[in-house]
């Protein structure tokens, strides 16, 4: 079989199955095709990632339509780009093989097939993100992803999901208008397009970038120490913050996760997020790099105390919040300041903290958002009031999210621990003792609003006393969250695949032969 | 079986256990016949350890944390040395007393959720196992961690506000001072030396200086909030509205052990007696185990609530042995071992006894004990022998190992501390002694005839804590071969 054209398979395969969703109406049919659309991507990721990891370069290029970089566009994945690509088709499979299950509550039937089509045109935006090795083509993606989430969104049951949609789209719109702006001014800078060659172009002076006989006021200048490049800097990361919603522009992220249908809530939770990260680090170490990003910018400065701000006070919010899918948001704010903690560091054993976090909090946040989709199909309520005594009448479902609550805390033997573990030791290792401190408070504040849903779930009685016989949810509901969760568990304890991997795709990061 | 496959099969026959109990739920007399095969099997596979503890058998199950180049791959992993072993044999040993016990007391009391109960119960053994016989701090923390988890629903097992605001006090402080103290020690003794495994003279020596050994060992002795260090004592008399049956076995012996267990070990296998002998970083922990020690026993003097004025004196004791650590000399840190097994054995028939109390003549305050004695003779002897034993004095088990960690602070010239543990004695005496003179020699008030339930608590409940009184004379002829079995751990 020929591997060469997987990487642009990994992209157009959803992306050209999505108008197909279309034209099948069918509710059933629309969904078994996307199921097997998001199945063979998942196919086709875990291929390159397994390709990647054994090849000597650690990456593979790829040239659409046979033009090469940097006129042509370029398709690169390395390391981590390959992990990051396993969890997203990872999670759009299991989400979408339970999505008709969930939808059936949530969004009238003659509309599935919409969703369907919504769903793998986001897929495709978010693979394609990934997939490319060039900067106008990251945000053509980003558009199509966002897009399709707001509409995916807007797609919930109650009428506030329009409100979060509508306010999602204003701050995503900005969003990515600072990243089209920031784009535009590097092009004008370097005139590529292309990550690797724009990189290079960075470093070199200004009179070696423009043609001869341009009149330049400085010609040996290095095109980074210049004000436009500064600017395209700026425009860039802050729009990738709104994106990642980092703290403080995090507004949009709790309302789009809890009005929006669950299974986009359990979709979204687990990538959209991560990706934007990942364009993150692309941006900050691929194409501005160390030197530029740590060294003469000093985004440390400002990231690190924006993290630990995402840390504390989300979790402090996600205390106060009374529905589980609040909790679960604002956790998932506080989880990105995790990550971007791991970046602000600049060291090799911080990166690797932050990418094994993105794998591991990208399993266990989908898993605890399908939990709660589970919940949904036997009751209405998602409060803390409503899951009184769930515990004994849902067994099954409240153990699941148990497991995945302990690994948001970071107990032992969950994915959690080893990246709080490898995030804390990154911390100590280049003597920030402050952050260790702040990071380890972080999990305290985890272990109060984790405990507060299981103490309603099990040592709480329901106000009315209903004691009905267990009654779980549908046995491929339950799977869907048990494969996530079990995962959750299994790389607590076989961390060789997330932390290899990491390693190796933070040292190229880093720059450091691996 | 080879050593090794007995290690592993004692911390996972609890956990089957606990999955048998909850499949036998609906035959009660099954389910507890499980409990009671599991345990006196358990007692057995701890015995047959200590015959093959001299080669120190050792098993790593997997790498949970990848190497690098600076620091050792960590491994959920097990071994058997002397210290654990004494711990994991008296939690097993005590297993089956409290076992014969909660059925008699579970029963008359009618208590509900009984199978959760003993399910929880069975976890929270098999994490004192792993924790007994952890290989390196990490396995040691993940198991400190299980049993803080196991013995939640224990704690908050009557359901009602107040056993749900202790129980929040209880894993907030447990959990809370775990996470932020122990996890923080434990990463950063992984920094300073590369790796966690508990070796016979330590694994710091040499990478720290004096002032980072003590800030470490602070870290490691708060962040071991088992250990009651005051001012992180309140969650052990918060746990007291637990019913007795736990509080004798989790809070007289198997959490609070486990707490000062891990300072003990970490004390002898991470940082090494002689680290800790030679800078002195361990003096300011012997002064605040000495404060909590006298502190924690004018508290215990001023409570009526029996359950509550045992548990300061848990916390008092427990300071016994974390000084004993802090003296760092041999004989001291046998002794503060021997504490381990002595004062468990005393404090649990002191429990045993209030529960029986409880069970037999419904009175839960000291005021209430008046002229009881005659009623429950058995139960009251079996109180004065264990308090005799908890004081120390002879022909009772505690006295050795007071006597060891007296003979500690003679060698390390700390004769401040010397008289802190004999004025801790005498306060012992005086809130101890009290309870079995009340019962004995004062005249019953005049309204209790017509008050139910006069006479022994049932059998179920009154057999295990003559055993357990027994075990403490038992105990003072046989100190030596305990220490001896002590004195072959590995110093350097």
């Amino acid at each position: 079989m020929n591997l060469e054209q997987l990487p642009i398979l990994q992209v157009i395969l959803p992306l050209l199955a999505a108008p197909c969703c279309l034209l099948l109406r069918r509710s059933r049919l629309a969904w078994g095709f996307a199921v097997l659309v998001s199945c063979s991507s998942l196919l086709i990721a875990a291929t390159q990632l397994h390709i990647i990891h054994h090849s000597a370069s650690g990456s593979i290029s790829y040239e659409i339509g046979g033009w090469a970089a940097p006129w042509g566009i370029e398709y690169r994945l390395d390391r981590l780009g390959g992990l990051v690509l396993l969890v997203l088709t990872a999670i759009a499979a299991v989400t979408l093989s339970v999505a008709r299950r969930l939808l059936q509550e949530e969004v009238p039937e003659e509309r599935h097939h919409l969703f369907f089509a919504t769903f793998l045109l986001c897929l495709a935006g978010l693979s394609g993100i990934v997939s490319t090795g060039d900067l106008f083509n990251v945000f053509v993606f980003l558009e199509i992803a966002s897009l399709s989430s707001y509409v995916l969104i807007s797609m919930g049951r109650s009428r506030r999901a329009l409100v979060a949609a509508f306010q999602y789209l204003v701050m995503g719109t900005i969003g990515s208008t600072f990243i089209l702006i920031g784009i535009g001014l590097a092009y004008m800078m370097t005139g590529t397009l292309n990550m690797a060659d724009l990189a290079q172009r960075l470093t070199m002076t200004l009179d070696s970038v423009y043609a001869e006989g341009a009149s330049i006021e400085n010609p040996a200048l290095p095109v980074n120490q210049t004000r436009t490049i500064l600017a395209a800097f700026a425009f860039l990361t802050v729009g990738l913050a709104l994106k990642l919603a980092l703290f403080p522009l995090h507004a949009w992220l709790p309302n789009a996760y809890a009005t929006a249908p669950t299974v986009v809530s359990t979709f979204l939770a687990g990538t959209s997020t991560k990706v934007a990260y990942y364009v993150l680090l692309r941006v900050t170490f691929t194409i501005f790099g160390l030197a530029f990003t740590f060294g003469q910018v000093g985004l440390q400065f400002l990231l690190t105390p924006l993290a630990i701000m995402a840390i504390l006070v989300a979790s402090t919010i996600a205390i106060y919040q009374g529905d589980i899918r609040r909790i679960l948001a604002y956790s998932s704010v506080a989880q990105i300041g995790y990550l971007v903690l791991g970046l602000s560091f600049a060291t090799q054993a911080g990166l690797t903290a932050g990418i094994v976090h993105l794998f591991n909090h990208a399993l266990m946040k989908s898993g605890l958002f399908l939990v709660v989709g589970c919940i949904a199909t036997r009751q209405a309520g998602l409060t803390l009031e409503s899951i009184r005594g769930l515990g004994r009448r849902m067994p099954l479902t409240m153990a699941a999210f148990v497991v995945g609550g302990l690994g948001l805390i970071g107990v032992p033997l969950t994915s959690g621990f080893i990246s709080k573990w490898l995030l804390v030791s990154a911390a100590l290792e280049s003597g920030r003792w402050l952050v260790a401190v702040l990071v380890v408070t972080g999990s305290l504040l985890a272990v109060v609003y984790v405990w507060r849903v299981v103490e309603a779930a099990y040592f709480l009685e329901p106000d009315d006393k209903t004691t009905s016989e267990p009654h779980d949810a549908p046995a491929g509901l339950l799977a869907a969250a048990w494969v996530l969760l079990g995962a959750t568990l299994v790389f607590g304890i076989y961390t060789d695949l997330p932390v290899g991997v990491a390693r190796e795709a933070a040292a190229s990061l880093m720059g450091v032969g691996s | 079986m080879s050593p090794e496959c007995l290690i592993v099969a004692a911390v996972l026959l609890p956990l089957i256990s606990a999955a048998l109990v909850v499949a036998c739920h609906q035959r009660p007399n099954l389910r507890e016949t499980v409990t009671l095969v599991s345990g006196g099997l358990l007692l057995a596979i701890v015995g047959r350890l200590t015959g093959s503890v001299d080669a120190r058998p050792a098993i790593n199950l997997v790498d949970v944390i990848p190497g690098s180049i600076d620091q050792a791959a960590i491994a959920i992993g097990f071994h058997a040395e002397p210290l654990g072993l004494l711990f994991a044999l008296v939690a097993s040993g005590l297993w089956i007393a409290t076992s014969v016990y909660s059925i008699g007391y579970m029963r008359s009391h009618g208590e509900q959720h009984q199978t959760r109960f003993f399910c929880c119960f069975a976890v929270a053994i098999g994490a004192v196992m792993g924790i007994a016989f952890a290989r390196n701090l990490l396995t040691l923390f993940l198991f400190y961690e299980v049993l803080t988890l196991s013995t939640y629903p224990l704690v908050t097992h009557h359901g009602s506000e107040a056993a749900k605001r202790a129980g929040r006090t209880y894993l907030g402080i447990l959990m809370g001072t775990s996470i932020v103290g122990l996890l923080l020690a434990i990463l950063w003794t992984w920094q300073l030396a590369g790796t966690l495994e508990f070796k016979a003279g330590g694994i710091l020596d040499g990478h720290v200086d004096p002032l980072t050994a003590g800030l470490l060992l602070a870290l490691f002795a708060f962040g071991t909030g088992k250990a009651a260090l005051m001012p992180l004592h309140r969650w052990l008399p918060a746990a007291m509205v637990a019913p007795t049956p736990v509080s004798a076995l989790l809070h007289a012996v198997a959490v609070v052990k486990a707490g000062v267990f891990t300072i003990l070990k970490v004390g002898v296998y991470i940082f090494g007696i002689d680290l800790l002998g030679r800078g002195g970083s361990s003096v300011w922990l012997m002064y605040v185990a000495a404060a909590t020690l006298l502190s924690a026993s004018l508290v215990a003097l001023t409570r009526d609530n029996l359950k509550e004025r045992l548990a300061y004196s848990t916390i008092s004791q427990l300071a016994y042995i974390v000084l004993g650590m802090s003296l760092a000399t041999k004989s001291s840190v046998i002794g503060g071992g021997m504490h381990i097994v002595m004062h468990a054995c005393g404090k649990i028939t002191l429990f045993f006894c209030a529960g029986a109390i409880l069970v037999g003549a419904h009175k839960t305050r000291v005021s209430q004990l008046d002229g009881l004695g005659r009623k429950m003779p058995w139960t009251f002897a079996a109180f004065t022998i264990a308090a005799l034993s908890v004081i120390g004095l002879p022909p009772m088990g505690g006295c050795w190992s007071k006597w060891l960690l007296a003979l500690g602070t003679v060698e390390m010239g700390q004769w401040p501390l010397l008289a802190v543990l004999m004025i801790s004695s005498l306060l012992n005496v005086a809130y101890l002694m009290p309870i079995p003179l009340r019962a004995f020699f004062r005249e019953p008030p005049e309204t209790d005839d017509e008050s139910p339930g006069t006479g022994e608590a049932p059998l179920a409940c009154v057999i295990p804590l003559c055993l357990t009184a027994a075990g403490c004379v038992v105990l003072f002829f046989c100190a030596d071969p305990i220490y001896q079995f002590l004195s072959s751990i590995t110093w350097k």
